[in-house]
């Protein structure tokens, strides 16, 4: 970052707090309210201008409610900037599929086991092994689950509930599932034959990229309380899965993006980016997005959900013991691209908005309805991931988050090192050698992967999450550690 | 021309710029450049052609569409792509059209060198210029 930039962005933000920076209405013409951005000054100082600009943008949207918001791991996105959030009004508001990116639900699950760091250490070599070989990682990487146009139906309209009718995973899994695992409304005539056919070979498989299975240890403990309702305490191991919707999702996008920049032209919306094109919500061209959008989105959960299935296999295989008796229970999985019509209070007013979370988290308060019985007293589970070879944290929802954020928080560490220079500046075996120094090991399907994602390209995940922990709008429970990470 | 193709910095994706004499040269680079990001085109060979037409009431989506286009072939044919050729870029009276070809292989794990996926093409900060030297485009995709 030049000193240039840095000074930039200090001159447009009016500071609110030590967290909550103001982008105000007047930065760019045409702002229907104010851009918010919950960083620290320091975090701040290694923002990208450009992402204050879709911020801004954002802003510009018909119906848009409060605040256009970027969470603390904020960077350069395509429309939203990653770790933007923005809710609509439902009747006089838009939807688009900028605010949810192409990666529909990209999402992370966590899981957790009654084993011990003691327990995993001497086998994590085999277990890792066999992960990557049970779990299609990659470009290109095809599932050795197929299913046919009418089971796939099923899954764009019952998401988990399918998977669990069908063996993989058990009811309890469903309750622990953001949504339960399935959002009514998806209609699966709304998503293209195309979509279809790349959809149909890739359940179960992570994608490349930033997606990554993870088995970590639990380091530390913020509130033995919550944690404890979470199944969670310290030296435990757990299990994370980070990805998304894959080709279906894409696509759907894909589609849905070139119906809607021509809506855009029809209903006279004026676009500051072209990657913001949206419909009226009620309109039919936004309506079909959302009911096709929600497809992928319930696909996304049986992604998760089969990867889930597949990895307790394995444990099953490694410790020789049932997942049950081995404690794999699911603690949570969030969805962090996604747009929900959801009931929120403005000013004063229970009304319905569309949220887009883009790079962002659900974190609803103790007491919300849509949480399952257990996690109610608690608050939901936020579960960020950190980088390879970095802290992940599990959060909970808070009430501040329902006043502050439309219920979000952020979702992840933030780039701040392109993959050009990653890899021009990082070398992959250097990298796998540095982590495995630290008790880390990696299997990747290629060197250059470990080097675009390594540590040094992303924002500390324990600043970020500091952030949003500072602010209120969701509390540090838990602390895990990474001992063995597969990359696509 | 002396550079097909340049990538540019970009914090979460690949930004690049294709330049070719021809509009139909720079299609076929932004092509090169968007599929390098996923794998190394040097290691495939060009055996099978696959032929792609597309329409676009405007430019831009024409390219938005070239470039999804691609990478719909390559995940549901399992084709990896060596070259492109862009045979025809022309304009009637509603349309942009283009006739293309995909000319690769078969996706085989163990000699292609593959690097991140691109998920998505994108319209983010698209540009399609006319330059001295012939045409500049600039495109973002989604990795």
């Amino acid at each position: 970052m030049s000193e240039e930039t840095e000074i930039s962005v200090f001159d447009i933000l009016i500071k609110i707090d030590d967290n909550t920076w103001e982008v105000p209405i007047g930065y760019k013409a045409g702002m229907h309210v104010p851009g918010r951005i919950f960083v620290s000054g320091h975090l701040l100082g290694i923002l990208e201008k450009e992402t204050i600009d879709q911020v801004a943008n954002v802003a510009m949207l018909p119906g848009i409610q409060k605040y256009s918001m970027a969470m603390p791991d904020a960077h350069l996105g395509y429309g939203f900037s990653i770790g933007g959030v923005a809710a609509f009004d439902k009747e006089n508001g838009i939807i688009s599929p900028g605010g949810v990116g192409f990666d529909i639900n990209c999402g992370v699950r966590l899981i957790r086991t009654n084993l011990l760091e003691n327990d995993v250490r001497p086998k994590l070599s085999q277990l890792l092994d066999d992960l990557f070989e049970a779990i299609p990682t990659g470009v290109g990487s095809k599932s050795r689950l197929r299913v046919s146009d009418a089971e796939l139906d099923d899954i764009f309209i019952n998401g988990v509930q399918w998977a669990v009718d069908k063996g993989y995973g058990v009811k309890e899994d469903l309750d622990h599932c953001e949504s339960g695992g399935k959002i009514p409304g998806a209609d699966p005539s709304k998503v293209s034959a195309k979509a279809r056919k790349r959809g149909r070979p890739q359940l179960g498989t992570l994608g490349s990229g930033n997606h990554f299975l993870e088995v970590q240890y639990v380091d530390e403990i913020y509130d033995e309380e919550l944690a404890s309702v979470f199944g969670l305490h310290k030296g435990q191991v757990t299990f994370m899965i980070h990805c998304g919707s894959r080709g279906a999702g894409h696509q759907i996008c894909t589609d849905h993006l070139q119906v809607l920049t021509q809506a855009s032209r029809k209903y006279n919306i004026a676009l500051p980016d072209k990657q913001l094109a949206c419909a009226p919500a009620q309109s039919p061209e936004a309506q079909d997005y959302f009911k096709a959008m929600l497809c992928a989105a319930n696909y996304a959960w049986v992604n998760r959900h089969v990867i889930m299935h597949w990895t307790r296999e394995v444990f099953e295989k490694t410790f020789a013991e049932e997942f049950g008796d081995l404690g794999m229970h699911l603690v949570y999985d969030v969805a962090h691209n996604i747009a929900k019509l959801e009931e929120h209070t403005v000013d004063g007013k229970k009304t319905e908005v569309y949220v887009h979370r883009k790079g962002a988290t659900r974190a609803f308060s103790p007491g919300h309805p849509d949480l399952p019985d257990d996690y109610r007293v608690t608050g939901q589970p936020v579960i960020i991931p950190g980088s390879m070879g970095t802290a992940s944290y599990v959060l909970c929802g808070t009430k501040e988050s329902m006043e502050i954020s439309f219920g979000s928080a952020c979702h992840g560490a933030g780039r701040v090192m392109s993959r050009k220079s990653a890899k021009s500046e990082l070398h992959g075996e250097q990298v796998r050698e540095e982590l495995s120094l630290k008790g880390i090991q990696v299997r990747a399907s290629q060197p250059s992967l470990i080097a675009e994602e390594a540590p040094e390209v992303y924002k500390s995940s324990s600043e970020v999450v500091d952030v949003v922990h500072d602010l209120g709008i969701a509390k540090k429970v838990a602390k895990l550690l990474p001992m063995g990470v597969i990359k696509g | 021309m002396d550079k097909r193709y340049e990538y540019l910095e970009h914090t979460a994706d690949a930004r690049f710029r294709a330049y070719g004499e021809s509009l139909e040269e720079a299609f076929e680079n932004a092509a090169y450049a968007m599929f390098n990001v996923m794998i190394d085109t040097s290691t495939v060979s060009a055996e099978t052609s696959y032929e792609i037409e597309l329409t676009s009431e405007d430019i831009e989506g024409l390219l938005f569409n070239w470039l999804s286009e691609i990478l719909f072939v390559f995940e549901v044919e399992s084709l990896a792509f060596a070259k492109f050729a862009v045979d025809r870029l022309e304009q009637d009276k509603d349309n942009f059209r283009l006739v293309a070809r995909a000319l690769g292989e078969e996706i085989d794990l163990s000699r292609h060198r593959f690097g991140t996926e691109v998920k998505a093409a994108t319209y983010n900060d698209m540009r399609i210029e006319r330059t001295p030297e012939g045409w500049m485009i600039q495109a973002t995709v989604d990795t």
